[in-house]
């Protein structure tokens, strides 16, 4: 970014199950709390060992936005990493690598580093295991950071395996550290410094912000069964939910994790699961279960690439689809999409309280890239978020048989819990009346199908556009761009490079993908030029998905890698769009 | 005074006959169909231990047993085919206060629901769980079950069943669960009695119930049991898990009653343990965030 002292990216490459992600972890939470904001992306393999490991960390004295297009700095830490990567190291970029696994490398464009890392950390530290904390602090010392900090992040990682664990590390962060002082003469000050460090934010990532913020939103039961790029979820929660009075169970299957929490719900507490695709195609027919029967719960979807088992370990935005439409017969259900790590942690209070509100389940849309994305974050404002609670019949004015499901204009009808007295009804899935009697005739069928569906009439006339995020400005904008869940931060990107090339764009984010606020994406499009809908997906569900429910005729951007969308492709797409 | 008096109206014990469990649905069974002999004998179990209906959850899944809920004046889940124990088990984690009971066919909780019978009995989650097995698919109209016999004939087994039958009392034992019983719908008093010690075990409780489906099951009809079934004697040892298996591999005739009986912690208790362990006094988001400063 021009003006700004500090903006640049390194990537690192290695084996799998050779600390790798640590070690990217480790880099990103040192120059995070130097003051530096941060923005992470990782991809790996499936398998636990073998195949290579990357993890991208972009570093800068100002917000950002995305993780970057191109790499200023390469740390090639085996040689298919290297291989697969040294294309995407800019002009002029710094080539580190390990001199041990990758062989010598002359590139008389680039600044390049051998070092030899297996060699020192097996020599002169006596464990290889502490290889990526010699990379840890070559690298620290590379960009100009102070020692210190990588000993802080070093003691916090290793303090619970003792403290001759902690010196091991120390002496290998040092050697590594001093290794560049006195070997490397290509030195460049890239961290320009920062003018004061903010205690108050954050260095999360979207699975922690999630957890965390459902904890915020009052969650009281979880059950989930453990996928790749979910598990994180449950494993944070595991340890904290008990505190609050809560329950984390890990159940046989989605199909059992589901029906804990629906059986929970009805019970009165607040629940939530987590899976991926594979998962949340297994939960689809009680999904249906929650709508008819009427009760809340929260299903949170974390994206991954490919269809079946697919990729595993990428990221796609490709089960909207089964999202909307994922539903035998019709039943009602709230999609939510949280559009940056940030926004995971608000947004998924509000998931649980529209699920409590309405008495319906709710699909919470993340991704991989979002869930593992790990970047500096304001801290949160705690207060933000009102608890929204659950219509409860009043215990002292019963009068007559409790009609469970009351027609009521909103739709929503008071939910007794087990426990209440005098309130005994049966929670069904079978078409019933107001008082839950299984009833058949068709009159019947279209007042409860009338009254399920009116609640997302009246989420949508009264909440609906409070959940829309409209960036830039859209009135005789050249391009309007209508995008959902994690692309938010790449697009925004991706606008300010177009301006600087003098096209205008304007993006609008709905947060609430069903039910779809029309009105106010049908105003976003009638003052644009054009609009774009960019979507890492293969065949454009989002915008076919605008098609159907608007008037609007969008371009789809659809591409499909296991990749984040990359903010100079989307830019080129709404150049060309502009210049259609 | 006024409080004493709500006092004196709360803790005065109303003794709930059979009858007051009956909810005003009708059941839908045929006529003469076991699950009716069930539903008695679980009023009979419920009036003895004088259960309140509004502490007490009937959890089914789909069949013509999954059903009954409706017409018990508790309060019910009637969720989708296969489904009772995890709802079951979610209910009771949520709120262990209350009294809740699984019911179901042998096609819901053998078949489509078999992934969770082990599961809810390792756990040993502290509910009753009512199978009404009548060897066959009621709902759908007479076709094989996991536990249809060797060459049973039905309409998708025209040729007779050519799969070996599931052997739910050994199946149950050996995944863990401390309450093993099976019950006749044929014995009504003696099925009633089997709920109440059910329903009194603390822990999963399992008790398959021959439940004749008299219009689709020519075989193991009412006559068929008659002389084919027999009470437990007092002399078997319900704690020795060898004797319960070998109890249960007993067929022609049919060995009725309590089978294996023993106490482990539950779910619901190891989940309460577990909560003390993470104790931490005034636990706040805002602390957590401190984490990831
Ligand atoms: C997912 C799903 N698959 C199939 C069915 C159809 N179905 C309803 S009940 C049933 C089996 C009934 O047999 P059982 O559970 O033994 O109960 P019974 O009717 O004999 O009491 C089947 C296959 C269904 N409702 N849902
Ligand atoms: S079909 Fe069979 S199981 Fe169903 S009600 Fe009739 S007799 Fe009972």
């Amino acid at each position: 970014m021009e003006g700004s002292r500090t903006d640049f990216v390194v990537r690192l490459a290695g084996e799998s199950g050779e600390g790798v992600l640590s070690l990217g972890e480790m880099l990103t939470t040192a120059l995070a709390r130097l003051g530096y904001e941060v923005y992470t992306f990782r991809t790996y393999p499936a398998e636990i060992k073998g195949g290579t490991v990357l993890y991208q960390v972009r570093v800068a004295d100002h917000v950002l936005l995305s993780y970057g297009s191109h790499v200023d700095v390469f740390v090639a830490l085996n040689e298919e990493g290297y291989h697969d990567n040294i294309s995407s190291l800019r002009p002029g970029g710094t080539l580190i690598y390990d001199s041990d696994n990758v062989p010598t490398h002359e590139l008389p464009d680039h600044c390049v580093i051998p070092i030899p890392i297996g060699t020192i950390a097996k020599r002169d530290i006596g464990s290889v295991l502490t290889k990526n904390v010699v990379a840890l602090g070559a690298i620290l010392r590379y960009l100009g950071a102070p020692v210190e900090a990588g000993e802080h992040i070093a003691e916090q990682t290793f303090k619970r395996k003792g403290e001759e664990v902690v010196q091991k590390n120390f002496q290998a962060l040092h050697a590594g550290y001093n290794y560049v002082a006195q070997y490397v003469d290509c030195l460049k000050p890239w961290l320009g410094g920062v003018e004061r460090v903010n205690p108050d934010r954050l260095i999360i990532n979207g699975n922690e912000a999630l957890a965390l913020g459902a904890i915020q939103g009052g969650l009281m039961f979880y059950a989930g069964y453990p996928i790749t790029p979910a598990t994180d979820i449950m494993e944070a929660l595991a340890p904290i939910l008990p505190r609050f009075g809560g329950v984390v169970m890990q159940a046989e299957d989605e199909i059992a994790a589901l029906g804990m929490v629906l059986g929970a719900s009805y019970a009165g507490k607040r629940a939530m699961t987590a899976t991926s695709g594979p998962g949340f195609s297994l939960m689809v027919e009680q999904i249906n279960l929650a709508a008819q029967a009427e009760i809340p719960a929260v299903i949170v979807d974390v994206q991954r690439g490919g269809a079946s088992t697919g990729l595993p370990t990428k990221s796609s935005q490709g089960d909207l689809n089964l999202a909307l439409y994922g539903v035998h017969n019709e039943a009602p259900r709230v999609v939510m999409a949280p559009t940056s790590v940030e926004d995971t942690f608000y947004l998924i209070q509000h998931a649980l309280n529209i699920a409590e509100r309405y008495q319906l389940p709710v699909i919470f849309l993340s991704d991989q890239s979002l869930a593992h994305r790990r970047c500096t974050i304001p801290k949160p404002d705690l207060g933000r978020v009102p608890r929204w609670e659950r219509l409860l019949p009043d215990e002292n004015s019963r009068n007559g048989e409790y009609a469970r499901y009351a027609i009521t204009e909103t739709g929503i009808s008071p939910m007794a819990l087990p426990g209440m007295r005098g309130f005994a009804y049966t929670a069904t899935g079978i078409e019933h009346n107001e008082y839950s009697d299984p009833t058949y005739t068709p009159e019947n069928l279209q007042a409860m199908k009338g009254k399920r569906f009116r609640k997302l009439q009246h989420l949508n006339e009264h909440f609906g556009e409070q959940f829309v995020r409209i960036w830039g400005d859209p009135d005789g904008a050249d391009v309007g761009i209508i995008g959902w869940g994690s692309t938010e931060g790449v697009i925004r990107e991706a606008m300010q490079m177009a301006q600087r090339e003098g096209v205008r764009a304007a993006a609008l984010y709905p947060k609430i993908l069903m039910p779809l606020p029309v009105r106010i994406i049908e105003e976003f499009a009638s003052k644009v030029k054009r609009v774009l809908v960019p979507e890492a997906n293969f065949t454009g569900e989002f915008a076919a998905y605008l098609r159907s429910q608007t008037g609007i005729q969008p371009i789809s951007y659809a591409r499909d890698t296991g990749l984040p969308l990359d903010p100079e492709e989307v830019k080129a797409e709404i150049l060309r769009v502009a210049r259609m | 005074m006024a409080e004493v008096q709500t006092i004196s109206v709360e803790t005065q014990v109303i003794q709930r006959q059979p009858k007051d469990y009956k909810s005003d649905l009708e059941p839908i069974w045929c006529p003469g169909c076991g699950d009716y002999g069930v539903l008695n004998a679980l009023f009979k179990a419920m009036s003895q231990l004088n259960l309140d209906p509004d502490q007490t959850v009937l959890v089914s899944g789909i069949g013509c047993s999954s059903r009954l809920p409706g017409f018990v004046v508790t309060y019910g889940f009637h969720g989708v085919h296969g489904r009772v124990l995890p709802v079951a088990t979610g209910i009771k984690l949520a709120n262990p206060e209350l009294t809740v009971i699984g019911v179901g066919g042998d096609g819901d909780g053998y078949s489509i629901g078999m992934g969770h019978f082990p599961h809810a009995a390792r756990r040993n989650i502290d509910i009753t769980y009512i199978v009404m097995n009548n060897q066959i698919y009621g709902l759908t109209k007479g076709q094989t079950s996991p536990t249809s016999t060797l060459g049973f004939q039905t309409k998708t087994t025209p040729f007779g069943s050519v799969e070996g039958q599931i052997n739910p009392l050994q199946l149950a034992i050996v995944s863990g669960a401390t309450f093993v019983a099976r019950g006749y719908s044929g014995m009504p008093n003696q099925l009633a009695k089997i709920f109440v010690e059910a329903i009194q075990h603390p822990g999963f409780a399992l008790v398959d119930v021959y439940s004749p489906c008299v219009t689709f099951n020519k075989v193991q009809t009412y006559d068929f049991f008659k002389g084919r079934v027999y009470e437990i004697p007092e002399t078997h040892d319900p704690t020795d898990k060898f004797a319960a298996l070998r109890l249960a591999e007993e067929e022609d005739p049919f060995p009725i009653g309590i089978l294996y009986r023993v106490q482990h912690p539950t779910l619901d208790e190891q989940v309460a343990l577990l909560k003390q362990k993470a104790y931490t006094p005034n636990p706040s988001v805002e602390q957590l965030l401190k984490r990831y400063q």
